[in-house]
């Protein structure tokens, strides 16, 4: 009984996850470009454009392109919103535990990380345009070439966190937030960590689709790649995809690598203010990690060939990844 | 089964300025052939000429290209004073000079900005545009224009360059100056322009020699070839000038982008040097052969003869032609822009390249249509038309008009 009226708890709080994950997303990518366009020496657009655009493209015709295949053309852009949101639901966001703690951990979100990316080669190759089907595959090889370093930083956290606690459950979320991982990787393994760290943030162009990995877009090479036949309510939804994703990669770095609360740890506050404090760091965190992964990267580089991602990827970003994975885990052992 | 598909870039496409027409036949990820078609901003410019006396064609020159709007007035002028046997005083062929030059850098970055857009990377396109102000305040400043200056005219220039504008001309010659290490740092060190510029885009010697490249994209392959030391003209036989050639800076001629780069960055520097060389030689005196207008328009319209005029556009060799026949307005004109001889070495330069490669390689021969554009076939299915196809045309023509004048 207990555990069903819990679970109507959580669905009540869905929307409201929708909804916040939605604006947080929208602001994230306001900033953004605020923010690229100050370092770049221009005005840039108000914060809010983000907001602007969406209610524009909501607005517009939705054209499907008459050599599209209709169904799939049209689904594709909701199945990434769908698993975008989906993913902020197992992730520990504000300072809180996940809202579905216990219904899926680790090994679903990277999965669910990944759906959005084959929907949008998907929606491209399924757009009939030449343009859309090179950015499709374009899309499909950048993601087999970053997806094994991701999973290497994965796996190595859950498993320096099972090697202190054996009887607990790895790689649910909880426990990760619970355990950081710093201190339980010992001086050696923190090196290993920040490499592995180094490697995740290395990563997230790519995932997210920003410069120097927006490849499967590249505006100036094949005119937005994936996205070239999508307009309307379709381009909006992708968007919308992109900057929920956005949010949830970055939670998932905080989750990995800084799952520290501020309260009531290092200020003492209790109750309700405990947990505003602790939102407030949480969204501190956030923007760190956005703009180290993403803002700060797609002013001070040029665009990747997708060979070049793909050598890159598999060579020094793998290489950081696994000797972090193996400093990290002998770390953790010298401490057992 | 064949991986090899169509790709077609342009004539609308966000790589591309201007329009031209590319179509790539593609396997994955690379190019295995590669043609294009012209004609999508034909203006009849040319058509235009033989309604207007030589003065108003020369603001219509003016207009050929929003880039080269010193270049080609310009060349028409020269063309015309070659016609009229004009003679243009010494002040007036330098104060073109340092023009000329001042167009050129501002050309040139404007050009690296492009450039760097195309590989993605917007911040160093934001950077140079911005820097690019200072030489179009001084432009500015020495004309009352940004772009278009309207300053040139048959037989001299319209405006002289005071001699207390000269410390203005040579502070914004310093800003760039200081800059230069910048730039350079920019464009030529950046570990990800050099892995998106280097080795892409090769024109070989003998390809660009054949196919006649001209300006920078052939002396990045190692041409020695360039119009105002081969033919000097205006100010240049005054001046001490060598072709910037990659090997003067220590590079190897390749004739990759990255080289390409290396030469536009180093004509940068030998333009500010010619224009310091022009400032410091500038003699005073008149800066018009005939100031009186209606007099010069009278002289124009008694000429008879061909003129040509070959200029070093900061894209290249340009030709102007011109015919007079003792009308008013000219017979004909004729405009060969710097990037009509740079297309074909697109070719070999994009054959076996990578689809991402493809907007960087075309934006390193600096391409520029609306000067390129002299003919269109508005006629697609019959487009190649024989003599007697001509014949036929004309002769039903001739029986309409017939037909026409009977009624």
């Amino acid at each position: 009984m207990n555990l069903l009226t819990g679970a109507i708890a959580s669905l009540l709080l869905v929307p409201i996850f929708v909804v916040v994950g939605i604006f947080l997303g929208l602001l994230f990518r306001g900033i953004d470009r605020k923010l690229g366009a100050r370092m770049q020496a221009r005005v840039g657009p108000p914060v809010r454009q983000p907001f602007i655009d969406l209610r524009k493209l909501l607005m517009k015709e939705n054209m499907v392109p008459r050599h599209a295949i209709g169904w799939v053309f049209n689904s594709a852009p909701v199945i990434a919103l769908v698993s975008a949101l989906l993913l902020l639901l197992y992730l520990p966001l504000f300072g809180f535990a996940p809202l579905l703690e216990g219904y899926g951990d680790l090994i679903l979100i990277m999965y669910l990380l990944m759906v959005p990316a084959i929907a949008l080669a998907i929606g491209g190759f399924s757009s009939g345009s030449t343009y859309a089907s090179v950015g499709a595959q374009r899309e499909l090889v950048l993601m087999m070439s970053y997806e094994f370093a991701l999973a290497v930083v994965t796996v190595t956290i859950a498993f320096i966190v099972s090697l202190a606690n054996p009887l607990l459950n790895a790689f649910s979320l909880a426990t990760l937030a619970a355990l950081p991982v710093w201190e339980l990787a010992g001086p050696i393994g923190a090196i290993g960590l920040v490499l592995l760290l180094l490697a995740l943030m290395l990563v997230m162009p790519a995932e997210l689709g920003r410069i120097p990995g927006d490849i499967a877009e590249a505006k100036t090479e094949i005119a937005d790649g994936v996205l070239v036949e999508y307009s309307g309510r379709n381009l909006a939804l992708f968007n919308l995809a992109q900057d929920v994703r956005t949010i949830a990669f970055a939670a998932l770095v905080v989750a990995f690598f800084f799952p520290y609360n501020i309260a009531p740890h290092f200020i003492t506050l209790e109750g309700s203010a405990g947990m505003i404090a602790n939102a407030a760091f949480f969204l501190i965190k956030l923007f760190i990690v956005v703009f180290a992964g993403s803002i700060f990267v797609h002013v001070a580089v040029a665009r990747f060939r997708v060979d070049q991602a793909a050598k890159t990827y598999w060579g020094p970003v793998l290489g950081i990844a696994l000797v972090g994975m193996a400093l990290a885990i002998f770390g953790a052992m010298m401490v057992i | 089964m064949s991986n090899s598909f169509e790709l077609c870039v342009g004539p609308i496409h966000p790589a591309l300025k201007e329009p031209i027409k590319l179509d790539f036949t593609v396997e994955g990820e690379r190019v295995k052939g590669v043609s294009f078609s012209l004609g999508q901003v034909h203006r009849a410019i040319e058509w235009a000429a033989t309604k207007r006396n030589p003065i108003q064609v020369l603001y219509m020159a003016e207009r050929i290209c929003g880039i080269c709007n010193m270049c080609h007035p310009m060349a028409f002028s020269m063309a015309v004073e070659n016609a009229a046997n004009i003679e243009v005083p010494e002040r007036a062929e330098y104060i073109r000079t340092i023009n000329v030059e001042l167009e050129r850098i501002h050309s040139h970055i404007l050009w690296a900005g492009v450039a760097a857009h195309e590989l993605g990377f917007d911040s160093v396109m934001h950077y140079t545009w911005r820097v690019r102000e200072k030489v179009l305040d001084i432009i500015e400043y020495l004309n009352g224009n940004r772009i278009t200056k309207g300053i040139l005219m048959v037989g001299g220039v319209r405006r002289d360059i005071q001699e207390k504008d000269y410390g203005k001309v040579r502070e914004a010659l310093d800003y760039y100056k200081e800059l230069y290490a910048k730039l350079e740092g920019i464009m030529l060190n950046d570990a990800s322009v050099r892995a998106r510029t280097k080795d892409i885009g090769i024109l070989t010697k003998k390809n660009a020699l054949e196919l006649c490249a001209v300006g920078p994209t052939a002396r990045a392959s190692g041409v020695k070839k360039d119009v105002r030391v081969d033919w000097p003209y205006a100010a240049y036989p005054d001046l001490d000038i060598k072709p910037v050639l990659p090997e003067t800076a220590g590079f190897k001629a390749t004739g990759d982008t990255y080289t390409r780069i290396i030469v536009r960055l180093l004509e940068i520097k030998q333009s500010i040097d010619l224009i310091e060389q022009c400032l410091d030689k500038m003699k005073p005196g008149p800066i018009l052969a005939e100031p009186v207008l209606q007099k010069l328009l009278v002289q124009l319209k008694n000429v008879q003869g061909e003129g040509v005029a070959f200029q070093e556009a900061p894209r290249g060799e340009l030709i102007h032609y011109i015919k007079m026949t003792g009308q008013e307005s000219p017979y004909a004109w004729k405009v060969r822009a710097p990037t009509y001889a740079n297309l074909p070495p697109l070719v070999p330069m994009l054959s076996e390249c990578e689809i991402a490669d493809i907007p960087i390689i075309v934006a390193s021969i600096d391409p520029c249509m609306s000067c390129t554009n002299r003919a269109i076939i508005t006629d697609k299915g019959n487009s190649v038309l024989s003599m007697d196809d001509l014949r036929e045309l004309s002769i039903r023509k001739t029986l309409a008009m017939q037909k026409e004048a009977s009624k």
